[in-house]
């Protein structure tokens, strides 16, 4: 009984996703490129509704992992293929596997509970549309002064300018990642003798 | 039709994400949930850092640069975030932040 419904939704997805790209290749005449950003972005909206909206919540992080991996295509289509790939090893790799633990650990025997929204969901969802309202009316309606064709940007060129010019928000940052490791073992240690 | 070379889309892709992850940080009750949805408003943010840097001339190796630096610091959050979030779940039983109403009573 249960394959019915995994087959159902897999062919759902499929059509919800592989539409607006057919209809973008076809009638709209776009190309490759239009037809790769339009899946990648549905996909990315999808899962991330998700994210937001399932009951389960160990399924809400593995619905996350799909949004990063899209996240990593779109990046990979803006021309960013350093940054898709640090999206892949950090995102995917280690920030998932984190939340996953993290997940793991806070299951209590009574979950999931029934409630999964707050009682401001209602006023927190209408907030919501407006950002995203306000956001398109914004970037619509200003002038960017944008190239045409958008610039491939490789890694000796990106490692040229993290070298000259921000060696020192890399030093920084390297620092903060140490104070991080120490901060989170500190907080997550069980506590000794003393409670 | 040309989506995948103008930055409005790109702008507004990151504008729908981010209104999604702001519906999740102030609608869940799970603060794991809402952790999640903070990594998402910090993803959407990035995705217009990007599209920035690949679209406007004067930030050509800026904007991937600044992209991997929010990517560090978000990685430090969320490391030092899950671990509080494990620290108070160890004292109260409840991963729901609607519990955690010591100051209150």
């Amino acid at each position: 009984m249960g394959a019915w419904k995994y087959l159902l939704g897999t062919t759902l997805l499929a059509g919800i996703l592989l539409t607006p790209a057919l209809i973008v290749m076809g009638p709209a005449g776009g190309s490759f490129d239009d037809a790769l950003f339009v899946v990648l972005a549905a996909l990315m909206l999808v899962s991330g509704l998700a994210v937001v909206t399932m009951r389960d919540i160990i399924r809400c992080g593995l619905a996350m992992i799909v949004c990063f991996l899209a996240l990593a295509g779109i990046y990979g289509v803006a021309g960013s293929p350093l940054v898709a790939a640090a999206q892949v090893l950090v995102y995917v790799g280690a920030i998932s596997v984190l939340v996953l633990f993290a997940i793991m650990l806070t299951q209590s025997k009574r979950a999931p509970s029934r409630l999964v929204f707050q009682t401001q969901a209602g006023p927190a969802a209408v907030l919501a549309v407006i950002i995203a309202v306000m956001v398109t009316l914004t970037v619509t309606g200003t002038a960017w002064n944008e190239v045409a064709e958008r610039m491939r940007v490789g890694a000796n060129a990106l490692a040229a300018t993290l070298f000259a010019d921000y060696v020192l928000p890399f030093e920084i940052v390297s620092v903060l990642l140490l104070m991080a490791v120490v901060g989170g073992v500190f907080l997550a240690k069980r506590e000794g003798k003393g409670s | 039709m040309n989506l995948a070379n103008s930055l409005d889309s790109y702008l507004v892709l990151s504008g729908l994400l981010f209104a999604i992850g702001t519906f999740g940080f102030l609608a869940r009750r799970n603060a794991i949930s809402m952790l999640m949805s903070v990594e998402l408003m910090l993803n959407a943010v990035n995705l217009a850092i990007v599209a920035f840097g690949s679209f406007i001339e004067g930030l050509k190796a800026d904007g991937p640069i600044i992209a991997l630096m929010v990517m560090a610091v978000a990685a430090a959050e969320a490391t030092v975030g899950l671990s509080i979030v494990i620290a108070i779940f160890r004292n109260r039983k409840t991963p729901l932040v609607d519990e955690y109403d010591a100051m209150s009573r």
